[in-house]
């Protein structure tokens, strides 16, 4: 389905990804990650082509999208969602525009540009709104929602683009625990439910372990792990980002806890 | 993976066919405004026209033609006498140095008062925020005033020369810019001011260090454009009696023909100049903006 051959791209003399190849043969959740700096956002602009390759292919279904120019690159871009860590909406839009925004590879520039879209879109991308569980703010402007909300417009318009492959840039590093788990659910039943294969950029190791079906360690813009969740111990993770022995993920983890000692030390605390 | 597939799972199914409705109402309304907005334009557009052309002495598409013959009668006269435009140049050098230096010179001036009345116009800037309308209203009546009336009346107070055309480039500068620097200076993010004014620093030291640094950029490139501008302003109070490239465009206008030679080298010689300016004020930004 997805097959990365010998990927690059430089940057002046210093090369962002350096030959990276891969194959994804069904439509599984891939997590790429690695620290800052590692590639990962360079890998993912450039399946959308945001940016260009310096060499290499990266065949969907067998043809070579970085070989794409004109319309053929803009209708792959259609069928290739990206969801960004800034969301990347039109913030004095409203939310249902935004959505329709999805559509404009497809629909004709003049009636896009008046905002003239027909029942069936409109009703389609409230439709998804509903699924999302967002759609009492469709009248809303963009600007005015919180960023977990934010977030699911931009799964939203996403969606609108019926996408085979779900691209997420740190979908989730700009939000709070909870809007985070919220947005990262979504992603993983679209995976599940609609069949399409999401691509995200993480950089929690536990938001890794408990969502992906696959994970791809990336440094210094080479793979230096490919496996399922269950192989990424600790002693892998410290390679990937190139740590030393006092690395320890629970430091910086954004996970609510599992435990709940310190909430019955609370109700004790209160009780007593 | 196709539409059909998106089933509605969240929320109950009344909520969903309620907001529907509610949208498309206001899609139809969005709709229904934006139509008698674009008949009201192009009615108000036709009948303009018409009355704008019952009142003209000639007809708009009879003098269509004509635009061109004035212009074409100047450069066609004035190719046949090319051979002299390099000489026009250097004869007229002194003179579009005087008029770039009253441009220069009413720029800087009236760039440092417009710095200072953005920031007093700046609410959240500004150390009296109540005072903000007057200021705002001093750079309204610097710009109302059409910069050649200030120039002819004091041409008559002063006499002619470079001083009454600074004064009152000067003044239109100071509302312009001041106008234009102030809507900069509101975009400008405040929390390093807020850093210093937390370490005790005074209006002037927050100004200088937290406002400055951020809005140099664009506050240059709009001085630059002012620059540009001040050039032309200046090249025309010449024609009021100011000296500069203004008075020798005028005098080789009022000759008329056998002299288009010169009003067209003059004419480049401006040209020239403003291209001049544009090339740098693009590096003076680049190098600013990258830091």
């Amino acid at each position: 389905m997805l097959e990365v051959r010998n990927v690059t791209r430089v940057f002046g003399s210093r090369a962002a990804v350096d030959d990276i190849s891969f194959t994804i043969d069904r439509p599984a959740f891939v997590g790429i990650i690695g620290r800052s700096g590692a590639g990962k956002s360079t890998f993912l602009r450039m399946m959308n082509r945001l940016t260009d390759a310096s060499s290499g292919q990266i065949l969907v279904n067998g043809q070579n999208i970085l070989s794409l120019g004109g319309q053929a690159r803009r209708a792959w871009q259609s069928q290739c969602a990206m969801i960004f860590q800034q969301f990347n909406l039109v913030p004095r839009m409203d939310v249902t525009s935004n959505v329709l925004h999805g559509l404009l590879n497809r629909r004709s520039t003049l009636a896009t540009m008046f905002n003239l879209w027909s029942r069936e879109d409109i009703l389609r991308a409230l439709q998804i709104l509903d699924r999302l569980g967002i759609v009492e703010q469709a009248a809303k402007r963009a600007e005015a929602l919180s960023g977990g909300q934010q977030q699911r417009v931009a799964i939203a318009r996403a969606l609108m683009q019926d996408p085979q492959i779900i691209l997420a840039d740190e979908p989730i590093a700009s939000l709070d625990p909870m809007n985070a788990q919220v947005v990262m659910d979504t992603l993983k039943r679209i995976n599940i439910e609609d069949g399409r294969m999401v691509i995200a950029n993480l950089h929690t190791l536990d938001t890794a372990r408990r969502y992906c079906d696959r994970v791809i360690g990336m440094r210094d813009g080479r793979i230096v792990f490919d496996g399922t969740p269950e192989q990424l111990s600790t002693g892998v993770a410290r390679d990937i980002y190139g740590a030393d022995a006092s690395f320890n993920e629970a430091a910086t983890s954004t996970a609510l806890p599992t435990d709940t000692a310190a909430d019955r030390e609370y109700a004790e605390r209160l009780l007593a | 993976m196709t539409a059909s597939t998106i089933g509605s799972t969240g929320g109950p199914p009344h909520d969903l066919a309620q907001n529907q409705h509610a949208y498309l109402e206001l899609v139809r309304r969005r709709r229904l405004y934006g139509g008698v907005l674009l008949i009201l334009f192009v009615a108000l557009m036709m009948s303009g026209f018409q009355m704008a052309q019952s009142r003209n002495a000639g007809g708009f598409i009879d003098g269509l033609p004509m635009v061109l013959a004035f212009p074409t009668e100047v450069i066609s006269e004035a190719w046949e006498k090319r051979a002299n435009l390099p000489g026009i140049f250097v004869a007229h050098i002194p003179s579009l140095i005087e008029t770039l230096n009253i441009a220069a010179v009413s720029t800087i001036l009236g760039g440092i008062a417009a710095m200072l009345l953005a920031l007093l116009s700046t609410r959240g800037l500004s150390p009296w925020p109540r005072l903000t309308g007057v200021f705002r209203r001093i750079m309204d009546v610097c710009r109302a005033i059409p910069e050649i009336v200030i120039a002819l009346i004091l041409i008559y107070i002063l006499g002619g020369g470079p001083v009454p055309a600074v004064i009152a480039i000067s003044l239109h500068t100071a509302g312009a810019l001041g106008k234009l620097f102030s809507e900069v200076a509101e975009n400008a993010d405040l929390k390093p001011v807020e850093g210093l004014t937390s370490v005790g620093a005074g209006w002037g030291q927050r100004m200088w260090f937290g406002v400055l640094p951020q809005v140099a950029p664009n506050w240059i490139s709009y001085g630059l454009l002012r620059f540009e501008i001040n050039v032309r302003a200046s090249a025309i109070l010449g024609f009021v009696g100011e000296g500069g490239i203004g008075h020798d465009l005028k005098i080789a206008m009022q000759w008329g023909m056998g002299r288009y030679d010169l009003v067209v080298g003059i004419f480049l010689l401006l040209f020239l100049t403003i291209v001049i300016i544009d090339t740098i004020s693009d590096r003076v930004r680049e190098r600013l903006v990258k830091g």
